[in-house]
């Protein structure tokens, strides 16, 4: 980071709004393929999200729509309801602490429960490839009911497709889940306003440490386990303590806790604050990430919820959270201040400040 | 975790970061440069410029591998992974850095079976499990990385492995910096030393600079304790009007470097008579090629590379940017053809390249007294 004086002199200034006009204009999808990277959670999946589906797929054909969220809300008569679909493609498909199963029943309902809505039902698709052996999805079959049981939703409806071999990797799963969005939840994703602090409900970077370590690249052995779960237990707990105070919740899957938190900060146009001391990550997962060049900010995980909660009611929200099977090691690690808006800054631990910036696609490991 | 966080340690930054101020002239402005991008990255990562005064500016320098990495050999390397058969191997950082058209992740993208490595010796075992296959390592690196290209080459062909070979991009830091010092126009009063590279090569080649060019070196550590220390050594020489190379990393670096390395180094490379970087042109005997030993090894003879020479644009001016003599907004296409998405030059390849990190949080670094 270059240091600059304490005032532009004017061309500087000028360059510096030519910077800010280009970054606050929508993306515009210009690729000519499709990378890995526009599935990475990063800046190329923003693009993708906000230059092509979102013109496309707006209502009101203006190409604005109120918000990109993972799940949209209909009213039908009287009731609110909650609406998500997600794809799972995850390799290897059993790691420790999980299985592709489990997080196609999950990642879905917590979906439904960032929005604020009680996960009651879900239909299954399934991709399967040709040779797939039986007992695998037999497995999986037996993952997808014990999440839904754990989680109380009913699996009511799917599709079973079959692809010639080499067409999939062994099964691909799709989950569509619908709930009922709780009259206490007054969410929304441009609803995070300063003072407000931000929560996370546990240790972070377990679900994507998990899944590294199990595609055996790296000869580390180490047990950490995916931390998959239903994170509605913890979101009822928010909305029962904090209520109205509770102003956005958000899982924090690929891209992990940083890329969270960059969309929401330009979302609401405002800036966090993130005191990098105090967010939880377990010993071996720091070390894990510490010897692999990775920032553990941006793994996956696939149970945690990042929480906005207004600063009278963070105290009690954060008790109720720890209460949460789980969650006991939910922190307070930063808060939300108005400049410089859509960005997120970092005390870091060692005393110093950067930006924490979204990444473009997977974080890869640096060479030295 | 133990002996990492001794050295990360908030209470001895901030005491650090006093003794800095005291060992200052308020009127004078101080403008370091960190050779190595290793350093570039802890810098960024533990807010150590948050650290300094503002009269104490650090200017990032040419020694980020993958930045410096021009455009036409990543042209080279991505012809070698559309081969049919072929497993390419590379750094995982290499494989998003633009080539003239597109880089190694949209080869990857169009079919091309590129994987990304932690070690050349992941590559050589891959060539070992796919003996129908050829298997390439793109490999790139300063004197750090080429000792573990070369023991793999080496154990290749111990084993008689013949279907893996080696892009070889491996460069030496000595040149480009001389270069850098011949600039007239240079505006930088010390150097922090690349400590990986002088793991392997030792303090003395670094003598030049004091010697011909007047400037300080101290030989740096990668934690951010060891960085300010290594700026307040070399403030101390300033203030002292001292002017050597000091190691401030020796429970890493052994002042003749490792005779072991730079032996193998010697058998499997030899150096090419010029080559070329992004940003700073030609550059004489600047990087290795494989010695006429291991020219079986050497993908360039092995496979038909394009070999083109893909000119930077006269416009880009990272050049300037590294000696300090422009800050980024002032270069020509800083901001406008130039931006992260569509990166021109070296500085703006890398998210920590001067250029990036300007774009990206230069009105932050404004807004920070504010904050």
């Amino acid at each position: 980071m270059s240091k600059a004086g304490p005032v532009a002199t004017g061309r500087e200034q000028r360059v510096l709004e030519i910077i800010e006009t280009a970054r606050s204009k929508r993306a515009r999808f210009r690729d000519k393929q499709i990378t890995l990277a526009h599935g990475a959670g990063g800046k190329a999946t923003q693009t993708l999200i906000e230059g092509l589906l979102v013109p496309a797929f707006a209502s009101d054909g203006t190409g604005a729509l109120p918000a990109l969220a993972d799940a949209g809300a209909i009213e039908v008569g009287a009731t609110r309801l909650a609406m998500t679909s997600d794809s799972f493609v995850v390799k290897p498909l059993r790691f420790p602490g999980g299985s592709i199963g489990e997080l196609a029943v999950n990642g879905t309902v917590n979906d439904l429960a960032m929005a604020g809505a009680r996960p009651l039902a879900l239909t299954v698709s399934m991709i399967l490839e040709e040779g797939l052996d039986s007992d695998v999805l037999r497995a999986e079959v037996q993952a997808i009911a014990a999440a839904a049981a754990t989680a109380g939703v009913e699996i009511v409806g799917g599709d079973t497709k079959v692809v010639e071999r080499g067409a999939a990797d062994g099964m691909y799963l799709c989950t569509t889940g619908v709930g009922e969005v709780d009259p206490r939840a007054q969410l929304a994703t441009d609803g995070i306003r300063p003072g407000d602090q931000i929560l996370v409900s546990g240790p972070i970077g377990e679900h994507g440490t998990a899944i590294m370590l199990a595609r055996n690249q790296f000869d580390l052995d180490a047990s950490i386990e995916s931390d998959t779960c239903s994170l509605w237990p913890a979101a009822d707990a928010l909305l029962e303590e904090a209520g109205a105070g509770l102003h956005c919740m958000r899982d924090a899957t690929r891209g992990g806790v940083a890329s969270v938190l960059n969309e929401l900060a330009r979302a609401s146009g405002v800036a966090f604050v993130v005191r990098e001391a105090d967010v939880p990550v377990s010993p071996i997962v720091a070390a894990a990430a510490e010897l692999l060049g990775i920032d553990p900010m941006y793994v996956a995980n696939e149970g945690r919820l990042v929480a906005f909660v207004a600063p009278e009611a963070a105290d009690a929200a954060l008790g109720a959270l720890r209460q949460v099977s789980g969650c006991e090691r939910a922190a307070a690690i930063g808060e939300v201040r108005r400049e410089p808006p859509g960005m997120v800054l970092v005390h870091t631990a060692f005393g110093g400040r950067r930006v924490m910036d979204q990444l473009v696609g997977d974080p890869l490991p640096r060479i030295c | 975790m133990k002996f990492v966080d001794e050295y990360r340690d908030a209470e001895l930054g901030q005491v650090l970061a006093g003794e800095i101020l005291a060992e200052l002239d308020p009127g004078r402005h101080y403008k370091l440069m960190e050779i190595c991008g290793g350093h570039t990255h802890s810098i960024y990562k533990y807010g150590i410029d948050d650290l300094l005064p503002a009269n104490v500016e650090l200017v990032h320098g040419p020694g980020c591998p993958v930045c410096v990495i021009p455009m036409g050999r990543v042209d080279d390397g991505i012809a070698v992974a559309h081969n049919d058969g072929v497993i390419f191997t590379c750094f995982g950082d290499m494989l998003r850095v633009p080539g003239s058209e597109y880089t190694l992740l949209d080869a990857k993208a169009q079919g091309a079976d590129v994987r990304m490595v932690y070690s050349p010796l992941d590559a050589l075992r891959i060539a070992r499990e796919n003996p129908e296959r050829e298997v390439v390592f793109f490999a790139i690196g300063f004197e750090t990385t080429a000792p573990s290209t070369a023991l793999t080459l080496k154990r290749a062909k111990a084993e008689g492995i013949t279907n893996f070979s080696c892009v070889c991009n491996h460069v030496t830091i000595v040149p480009p910096m001389r270069a850098l010092l011949e600039s007239p126009d240079l505006r930088l009063d010390g150097f922090i030393g690349p400590g990986h590279v002088c793991t392997v090569v030792g303090a003395r080649p670094f003598q030049f600079i004091p010697a011909d060019y007047g400037r300080p070196v101290v030989i740096s550590g990668f934690e951010p304790l060891d960085i300010l220390q290594s700026i307040l050594m070399i403030l101390r020489q300033l203030r002292a009007g001292r002017c050597e190379v000091e190691n401030q990393y020796p429970r890493v670096v052994p002042q003749e470097g490792n005779l072991r390395a730079l032996e193998v180094m010697a058998e499997v490379f030899e150096l090419r008579p010029h080559f070329e970087w992004r940003g700073l042109g030609f550059i004489s005997q600047s990087a290795l090629r494989l010695s006429e030993a291991y020219r079986e090894f050497d993908a360039e003879e092995r496979f038909e590379v394009p070999g083109v020479r893909v000119a930077d644009p006269k416009a880009c001016q990272c050049g300037e940017v590294l000696k300090g003599v422009i800050k980024p907004w002032e270069c020509k296409v800083f901001g406008t053809a130039c931006t992260p998405e569509h990166a021109i030059g070296t500085c703006m390849v890398s998210p920590e390249g001067a250029c990036a990190a300007y774009y990206n949080f230069g009105r932050f670094a404004r807004e920070r007294e504010a904050v």
